[in-house]
């Protein structure tokens, strides 16, 4: 067995550096690595390029990087909830590159698995395949997509042991287990570390060798976006 | 003229049993309220669920289980969790029946614009690039015309597009239409609203043939 424990936050993220380009999961609020966010606007760490389906909202997640000025580049596929995002990117401030998610959670992926990149139909005849190589499979056409290089890859997972397995929670899961192994760093935050043995290896969603530094995360805030009940 | 209760109401009949159904945000997602509790269904949320049920009752609310609107869901029996990647896995693979998604505009030839207003609105494509390319049933809620009145339903989107040739279906405030490789097919009319109406509200080529018939509701 291997230990991937780190004892905190700022051991989990040794290494960041001005310019670096930094995978974040989470779809929305849900399943984003808050503790390892928090110590990244702390560090205050500039000229970020930061790969995330969505940029947080105004006051939380990746938003607290751009109120900072923290990130020159996002690349995400969905940013309709942050005004400063918006603000940013068509000021021309933030150098934005918007693709489709399926192909955002395959270019990961892909990074993950070997590829060095991918077919896929999102976007063909859309200005997103605009310069980009295409080709025809059985009458269809498909767009060539690049694997992402990444520096560090942050994620937040629910449960974890000091192996670095890791198991996630209803749709927190998201783009969380796309982007481990994905980058040259992975470095998982969780709500509940455990000993090696506790897990069951079957209900395991990431195995360990994906991860390459694991801690106990504190102080989840879980900030729900669109709070939306119905009366019994 | 249906409100987009209406218009939810009359897609939820395209709902058919055994259908995986992929629903998008705003008008899509009213649809889930009117599909027949006597088939089965099941809906998919592409951030990761398949069996989404209703809202939570006021106290359940979980922030780990949301569906692409970013609002608190519940699970149905039945129901899984997945990542993004085996979700878009099941898009681009084919094995969700059935997309309903909305759109700024349309063209007579299925292309669809709905991501982006060059220099005003960029809010991105989310799943719906993947879902256009991939999906081969998508009806597209609409209203017919914007607030200063124009037609949404054009020759060429004027608008970047969202995916190209990819409409089958559009419901809109005014009508049923399929899409035809001559362009717009009339299917049905909206209660109270007339052929000439609807032809005035489309800029693309209406196919009219023999006696349109009245949506009906229930």
């Amino acid at each position: 067995m291997i230990i991937k424990t780190v004892d905190n936050v700022q051991d989990a993220v040794k290494g960041v550096k001005d310019g670096m380009t930094f995978m974040l999961g989470g779809f929305g609020l849900c399943g984003i690595p808050e503790n390892a966010i928090s110590e990244l606007v702390r560090l205050n760490l500039k000229n970020l390029t930061c790969i995330s389906n969505n940029a947080g909202v105004d006051d939380f997640g990746l938003g607290q990087l751009l109120h900072k000025k923290q990130i020159d580049k996002m690349v995400s596929s969905y940013v309709g909830e942050n005004a400063i995002f918006e603000k940013q990117m068509l000021s021309g401030e933030l150098d934005v590159e918007l693709i489709p998610q399926g192909t955002l959670a395959a270019r990961c992926q892909a990074a993950q698995q070997g590829f060095p990149a991918i077919y896929t139909p999102a976007g063909y005849g859309t200005e997103v395949a605009q310069g980009k190589e295409t080709r025809e499979f059985d009458g269809k056409m498909y767009v060539l997509e690049e694997a992402f290089k990444a520096d560090f890859a942050f994620v937040k997972a629910w449960k974890g042991d000091k192996a670095g397995n890791l198991i996630f929670k209803g749709t927190a899961r998201n783009f969380n287990p796309a982007m481990c192994g994905s980058a040259k760093i992975t470095v998982a935050e969780v709500e509940e570390l455990v000993e090696p043995g506790e897990l069951d290896p079957n209900h395991i969603h990431i195995p360990g060798i994906f991860v390459q530094r694991i801690f106990q995360g504190k102080d989840y805030e879980k900030r729900i976006e669109q709070r939306t009940v119905r009366t019994k | 003229m249906l409100d987009k209760n209406g218009i939810a109401k009359r897609i939820a009949k395209e709902v058919k049993d055994g259908y995986y159904v992929n629903l998008g945000i705003g008008i899509p997602t009213l649809v889930a309220n009117f599909v027949r509790d006597d088939i089965q269904v099941e809906f998919q949320s592409e951030n990761g669920i398949l069996g989404m049920g209703p809202f939570p009752f006021e106290g359940e609310e979980d922030a780990d289980l949301i569906n692409a609107g970013k609002q608190t869901i519940t699970a149905l029996p039945g129901a899984s969790f997945f990542d993004s990647a085996l979700s878009f896995g099941m898009i681009r693979g084919q094995h969700v029946d059935l997309t309903i998604l909305g759109a700024m505009e349309v063209a007579e030839n299925g292309d669809i614009a709905n991501w982006k207003i060059p220099g005003k609105m960029v809010k991105g494509m989310g799943g719906a690039m993947d879902l256009v390319a991939s999906a081969e049933n998508i009806i597209v809620a609409m209203m017919h015309t914007n607030k200063a009145g124009d037609s949404k339903l054009l020759k060429r989107c004027s608008l970047p597009l969202t995916g190209v040739g990819c409409v089958t279906k559009i419901v809109s405030n005014l009508a049923v239409l399929e899409v035809t490789k001559d362009g717009f097919k009339l299917l049905e009319r909206a209660p109270g609203v007339s052929v000439e109406e609807i032809q005035a509200a489309t800029e693309g080529k209406l196919i009219v043939e023999g006696e349109i018939p009245e949506m009906q509701l229930n």
